[in-house]
């Protein structure tokens, strides 16, 4: 049993791991397309609508992966978590049906618009199907945030007599003050994962003496677009919203932080190793009463420790969301440096001859990658033993019909498959990114249409 | 309350049939129909735009299944744990064969998506149908109202059956020649020449097939599950359905032989709406039957959500269908008419 728990969380871990490499990029892309498009309209400037036409093109590639690998995720619901969407279809069914009703009917339709139809359209109508596909971009983000949301922080619900959960109030359920907050941070990360790899393949251009004229565009708004994420995703957001996890999570913060011991003028542990068997942190690099003012805006206060709460109710895997949390913020911490300076020396007019900054943006494009995979493995390994926070235990809600030679089989089989599609992936975008911005839409990079009648 | 829940998850399997079934159709028929690379192009172009958008009613189906029927939704997923799995698997290397396939030039890159295509396409429909019958069957439910079932067992309809037995494989047979039928039709209405030629033919020849299936599983559906019969006898009226079934599979051939596709695309698409609408009559108010036990049958009302979820998300489920209908006659009449024939 206790394997069939855990081999089932793999699963769905690794498939959705994998999915949301795409979406990341999708969605921060669609909003910088619009600026993009916006740019270019409004100014009539060609260097910006080509930019546009270009990141179509990697949009469209990672679009489809993202709906590929997604369609699974709302399957793997039932069939590895029979219980748990038993019990909570009624509230968490809305918000995904949701995302299918209102966003990818939408999305799928202006889409097509969107990408093949430049030539028959107005600019400005052809600059409405990029608004579009944004929007619908971000509303899918929404409602699938707003799921999660509920089982974090479950409200407006209540619980019939066979123990279903039946959502009291709608708007309770779209607005959860939780799901807010993530959405921002979700959101202004993905616009990270955006900015950063169009920055960074401008500055692979540049540095490789090619399509000069186009990776300075994409250098600029990547960099301008990332200063502005990477700023906001520290302060507002990511400060509201680990003081409101502090507040209605507190285990998982303790977690986070490596903090076993209740105490005041708790440290924050920048770099170290928890230990969960002696409860220690070993090696600790800290800074005392820091973790203390984050929390409460005061570096004396008391800040509870794990050692408050019952050991069923501590996260399973400690270390783990201990290290994903850190490597979230350190990875953040890093971008939002070499953004600055970027900025700065953008500022100045000496980015593009300053060989050792562009090396930098290069660089830092996996981190986006890392840093948002990271910051979902807190959340969800953090919440645990719950799979809804305070109501429904993880051991509760995994398919009990399904055995693990089964899990297995199937957990083998995506692997195998998703890594077939890597190397494919891999290629195209590979393959685009040789072709250059400045190649014609030509009749091996565009996809089938047909005439309008 | 959970009936007009029942009607609206059949829509949007019947939507998602008739339309992504299409599609499924020419990916089947895309190596047999498309002998050369220019031709290929040509059928992928005239479901290029659409595809996509057709795929979103199996999330969206999905989806409400998940709301309104929590308990078949957990209970039929695991059930089918492994069916669903390679129907995953078949969904994503089909949406990858026909967006990889064109963008690269290269001889050995096209051939490999073309038939995985067509693989894939091929595999999706012969699912869909022994889902179909599995869920006609029954399943052996135990008190809890879940189950498990093996890929197969001894290929027999008993009391421990498998996805795959003589009767479910004749669905999937049904399902295969119904839908290479409905994209066969799909493309003789998007092609002309020597191609809409060459699809009507096939369309045709694919119309004997689905007749000789479809009566043997109908047959056998009312051999094996006699008591599949009783709302039919107790409301006569329903007679009406299995008896569209008929007229609007005549009706495809005739309209075939007369040349007039959209006629035939639309009384194609009537009779594959007609053979689910007469399944769901037949099953009402059961959802998943037991192949055991008749108690522990699934039914729209022990399978329902609670009533208050089923209220609220009536409140925006409609309005947000009728915008989501409203985009696809957009997009329908956007790309009608013939798709060109070659690409410059």
């Amino acid at each position: 049993m206790e394997h069939q728990i855990i081999l089932s969380r793999i699963h769905f871990a690794f498939t959705i791991m994998f999915h949301y490499i795409f979406p990341q990029l999708t969605m921060g892309l669609a909003l910088l397309i619009v600026v993009l498009k916006t740019v270019g309209v409004t100014r009539d400037d060609q260097r910006y609508n080509r930019a546009a036409r270009f990141w179509a093109r990697i949009f469209a590639v990672n679009f489809v992966m993202g709906v590929v690998t997604g369609i699974p995720m709302e399957f793997q619901f039932g069939t590895n978590w029979a219980r748990f969407s038993h019990l909570t279809g009624g509230i968490l069914g809305q918000p995904v049906t949701m995302e299918g009703v209102f966003s990818f009917f939408m999305e799928s339709a202006f889409l097509g618009l969107f990408l093949f139809g430049e030539q028959r359209m107005t600019k400005w109508q052809h600059w409405g199907t990029s608004v579009a596909v944004f929007i619908g971009s971000w509303l899918s983000g929404y409602f699938i945030i707003m799921a999660d949301a509920w089982m974090q922080h479950p409200v407006a619900y209540s619980i019939t007599a066979d123990g279903q959960f039946s959502p009291t109030s709608f708007w309770g359920l779209l607005l959860n003050h939780w799901g807010l907050l993530e959405y921002m941070h979700t959101m202004s990360g993905a616009v990270i994962t955006g900015s950063v790899v169009m920055a960074g393949l401008g500055a692979f251009y540049i540095l490789s003496d090619k399509h000069q004229e186009a990776a300075r565009v994409f250098v600029h708004v990547g960099v301008i677009a990332g200063l502005i994420a990477t700023l906001f995703q520290v302060f507002p957001s990511g400060d509201a919203q680990g003081r409101y996890v502090a507040q209605h999570q507190p285990p998982t913060v303790a977690a986070m932080e490596g903090l076993f011991q209740t105490q005041k003028g708790a440290p924050m542990v920048v770099i170290g190793q928890p230990n969960p068997e002696h409860l220690t942190i070993q090696n600790p690099i800290a800074f005392k009463g820091v973790l203390s003012f984050l929390v409460y805006g005061n570096f004396s206060a008391a800040v509870k420790g794990l050692d408050a709460y019952p050991r069923s109710d501590w996260p399973d895997n400690i270390p783990l969301v201990f290290f994903s949390y850190h490597i979230m913020v350190g990875l953040g911490t890093i971008m939002m440096g070499v953004m600055l300076l970027s900025a700065f020396l953008l500022w100045k007019q000496r980015l593009f001859d300053c060989r050792w900054a562009l090396w930098l943006l290069l660089l830092c494009v996996p981190f986006p990658y890392i840093a948002n995979t990271a910051g979902w493995v807190t959340a969800e390994t953090g919440r645990q033993p719950w799979i809804v926070y305070g109501l429904m235990r993880t051991s509760e809600g995994y398919s009990t019909m399904v055995s693990t030679g089964d899990t297995w089989f199937t957990l083998l089989g995506f692997m195998g498959l998703y890594g077939l599609l890597s190397i494919l992936f891999l290629f195209l975008v590979q393959e685009i990114i040789r072709q250059g911005p400045e190649a014609p839409a030509s009749a091996a990079t565009v996809a089938p249409v047909s005439s309008p009648g | 309350m959970p009936t007009v829940w029942f009607i609206l998850v059949g829509f949007m399997i019947a939507a998602y049939v008739v339309l992504d079934g299409f599609d499924i159709g020419v990916g089947i028929l895309h190596i047999v129909l498309g002998h050369t690379d220019i031709e290929r192009r040509m059928l992928l172009r005239a479901i290029g735009p659409l595809w996509d958008g057709n795929e979103v009613w199996i999330i969206a189906g999905g989806g409400t299944l998940f709301l309104a029927f929590p308990l078949l939704y957990a209970s039929s997923f695991s059930g089918f744990y492994m069916p669903l799995m390679v129907l995953l698997w078949l969904l994503v290397g089909r949406g990858v064969s026909v967006a990889f396939r064109t963008h690269i030039n290269s001889s050995v890159w096209t051939n490999f998506f073309d038939v995985a295509f067509s693989l894939s396409s091929a595999g999706l429909a012969a699912f869909y149908g022994a889902a179909f019958a599995n869920v006609l069957r029954g399943v052996p439910l135990n008190s809890q109202h879940f189950f498990f079932e093996p890929l197969w067992t001894n290929f027999m309809p008993g009391a421990h059956p498998g996805i795959l037995d003589w009767f479910t494989v004749i669905a999937a047979g049904v399902a295969l020649v119904a839908l290479s039928m409905h994209g066969a039709i799909f493309v003789a209405l998007k092609t002309s020449g020597t191609m809409q030629v060459r699809a009507r033919n096939a369309a045709m020849l694919l119309w004997g097939a689905v007749v000789f299936l479809a009566a043997s599983e109908i047959l056998a559906t009312v051999l094996i599950r006699p008591m599949l019969k009783t709302n039919y006898l107790t409301h006569p009226g329903w007679f009406a359905v299995p008896s569209g079934v008929g007229v609007t599979l005549l009706l495809v051939l005739y309209f075939l032989a007369a040349g007039k596709d959209r006629a035939a695309l639309y009384t194609s698409a009537a009779f594959l709406v007609l053979m689910i609408a007469g399944a769901a009559i037949a099953l009402y108010p059961a959802v998943l039957p037991s192949s055991g036990n008749p108690q522990y049958s699934l039914t729209i009302y022990n399978a329902q959500a609670s009533p208050a979820s089923l209220r609220l998300a009536l409140y925006w489920w409609l309005p947000g269908m009728a915008v989501a209908i409203a985009y696809f006659v957009f997009i329908y009449r956007m790309f009608r008419g013939k798709s060109a024939v070659y690409l410059p």
